[in-house]
């Protein structure tokens, strides 16, 4: 298999029948998914060709975000998710860079795309799936995608204040599938249960996970995330047997001890991804689900999983969970500030090579050229490399143990955000001169210090979430008189700890 | 009542807590802020709240919260 649509093709040949795709409102069989998505691949390759460009869609989480996610390759070009919450300033910066060939929105929400889509087509998805296909056209298109054309595009949060566009292409999720296929033992049989937003790349082990293994993916409710009694007896509700969450997710779970009033009967798999799970809290799900297997999955979006911890139950206590071993095809190398290998054991910045590596930022060759470079170790032939900014060590069994963050970068509930982005929203603001965030880890809060003239909390928040998604707001904020500093005149943010 | 406001908007600055009515189901109130608040209204007023009772319908409104807080202490 070399693409995903070849994913949705055997499956939807192989079971037909079999539910694929369910939300709150829609259940859709393989046969079903892929009819629309060919639908909407249609009539957008008719709308805007096949031409490897980006469309954005921009639709609440649904299954129709999938058969659009599908359609869009079976046009020939590759998708970009927008969150209909994101404030619209941020949704068009980031319309800026990506300069979308299209938007898919629906009648709900084309008011609020109206006012982004610019120069892009406007379409409808209620119409798009209206369009007969063609069997000679839609195959002609499928015969030119290669494993090396892009798939999707997600934005991340950038330290200049834009985000960033990153372009992965069907290799990354193709080699993936495989290795997770070769790693557990997942089937048709199984259900995942998706608790990841799909302009969250975690996602996309649910969006084609079903596809792939002729599974189900059931879209959780998010509300359930705040009630874990109530999501237990969902899972139990749905049958869902695998997940891949972020720790924060399974963490409530663990702290309010639901397990004692109801439990998970059909889970087989618990993975976790996207930011460092509390050991007491791991535990006691693997005191109350023995059963289960647990992984431990790392990657930043530019390098999707690149590394990934079974656990096999007899990990030492109190120490942090390693991150693992690289994944198939794929390489991780620990390198000092020049560039060599550290020795073993000794803390170096984490870089990865391999079949996992993104394309690059979309519209951004400077970055593109600044964070994948030449494998200094390798340098007489193209060989690429992602520095991933996080300070890693080998352990004595081989595995990658996670140290810190070489930078400002942190993870919030999941959401990898840097810091200078919330930082350059909050200087913006009328009257505030500077401003510095640093993160609670033990209350999980971005703190936000700020100076200037002095805002009443409501009006700041306001006026700093029209530009930023609510997972980047401040959860705690610090008039200052004067922002503590260094004698180089930068912000003291150690300074600011505990002011 | 007003030690649970207080600890409302300390968790969610910004929100009208006396007027809104769908503080669950209209996503004002994320997980992780349900989990703070329960963690706060444990420390701050010393109520445990059962798990079976962190449902939805509990943590609507500020008096569904104030209504659960004083089942619990029963």
């Amino acid at each position: 298999m070399n693409t995903v649509l070849d994913f949705l093709e055997g499956s939807a040949a192989k079971y037909p029948d079999r539910q694929a795709y369910e939300d709150d409102k829609k259940l859709l069989t393989f046969t079903e998914t892929r009819n629309l998505a060919r639908r909407a691949g249609m009539a957008l390759q008719e709308k805007i060709g096949a031409e490897k460009k980006p469309v954005v869609v921009y639709l609440d989480k649904s299954v129709e975000c999938i058969v659009s996610f599908f359609g869009a390759v079976y046009s020939g070009n590759f998708y970009c998710p927008l969150d209909t919450e994101m404030p619209l300033e941020r949704v068009k910066i980031i319309m800026q860079v990506l300069q979308p060939a299209a938007v898919i929105t629906d009648l709900a929400h084309r008011n609020t795309a109206r006012e982004f889509s610019g120069d892009a087509l406007l379409l409808l998805y209620e119409e798009l799936i209206l369009t007969e296909a063609s069997d000679a056209i839609l195959g002609g298109i499928k015969e030119k995608i290669t494993e090396q054309d892009p798939l999707y595009v997600l934005f991340t949060s950038g330290s200049t204040g834009v985000p960033k566009g990153v372009l992965l292409n069907h290799r990354v999720v193709v080699n993936y599938m495989e290795w997770l296929s070769e790693t557990f033992d997942l089937s048709c049989e199984d259900v995942f249960g998706n608790q990841a937003p799909f302009y969250f790349d975690v996602s996309i082990h649910d969006i084609y996970g079903a596809a792939y293994f002729g599974a189900k993916t059931v879209i959780i409710p998010r509300y359930m995330f705040g009630f874990p009694a109530k999501l237990i007896g969902y899972l139990n509700e749905k049958r869902i047997s695998t997940f891949l969450w972020v720790p924060s997710a399974m963490g409530i779970i663990a702290r309010l001890k639901a397990f004692r009033a109801v439990r998970p009967e059909y889970l087989r798999h618990a993975m976790f991804a996207g930011e460092v799970f509390p050991r007491k809290q791991l535990d006691y799900w693997r005191e109350n689900l023995p059963d289960v297997i647990y992984a431990n999955l790392y990657g930043p979006t530019e390098t999707y999983v690149c590394t990934a911890y079974v656990m096999t139950g007899e990990e030492e206590e109190g120490v942090p969970l390693p991150i693992g071993k690289p994944v198939s095809n794929t390489q991780a190398l620990i390198l000092d500030e020049e560039g060599r290998a550290v020795p073993a054991g000794e803390t170096g910045e984490l870089c990865i090579r391999g079949s996992c590596l993104a394309l690059g930022y979309y519209n951004n060759p400077e970055r593109t050229a600044a964070s994948f470079v030449q494998n200094p170790q390798h340098c007489l032939y193209p060989d690429r490399i992602y520095h991933t900014g996080d300070l890693v060590r080998l352990d004595e069994n081989g595995d990658l143990i996670y140290i810190s963050r070489k930078d400002f970068q942190i993870k919030h509930m999941g959401y990898r955000i840097e810091l200078g982005e919330i930082e350059n929203a909050v200087r913006n603001v009328p009257g505030i001169e500077d401003c510095a965030c640093t993160y609670r880890t033990d209350r999980q809060r971005i703190v936000l210090y700020y100076e200037g003239k002095e805002y009443p909390q409501n009006e700041l928040l306001e006026a700093v979430g029209k530009r930023l998604p609510e997972y980047m707001i401040p959860g705690q904020i610090v008039y200052m008189e004067a922002l503590p500093r260094n004698l180089n005149g930068k912000i003291d943010r150690a300074g600011l700890a505990g002011k | 009542m007003e030690t649970l406001l207080e600890i409302l908007k300390d968790i969610k600055p910004g929100v009208n807590f006396e007027e809104e009515k769908h503080l669950a189901t209209g996503g004002i109130l994320r997980s992780f802020d349900i989990l703070s608040l329960i963690a706060e209204i444990g420390e701050e007023m010393d109520v445990e709240i059962p798990v079976e009772n962190v449902t939805p319908e509990h943590f609507e409104s500020l008096e569904s919260i104030m209504a659960l807080i004083e089942q619990s202490r029963e």
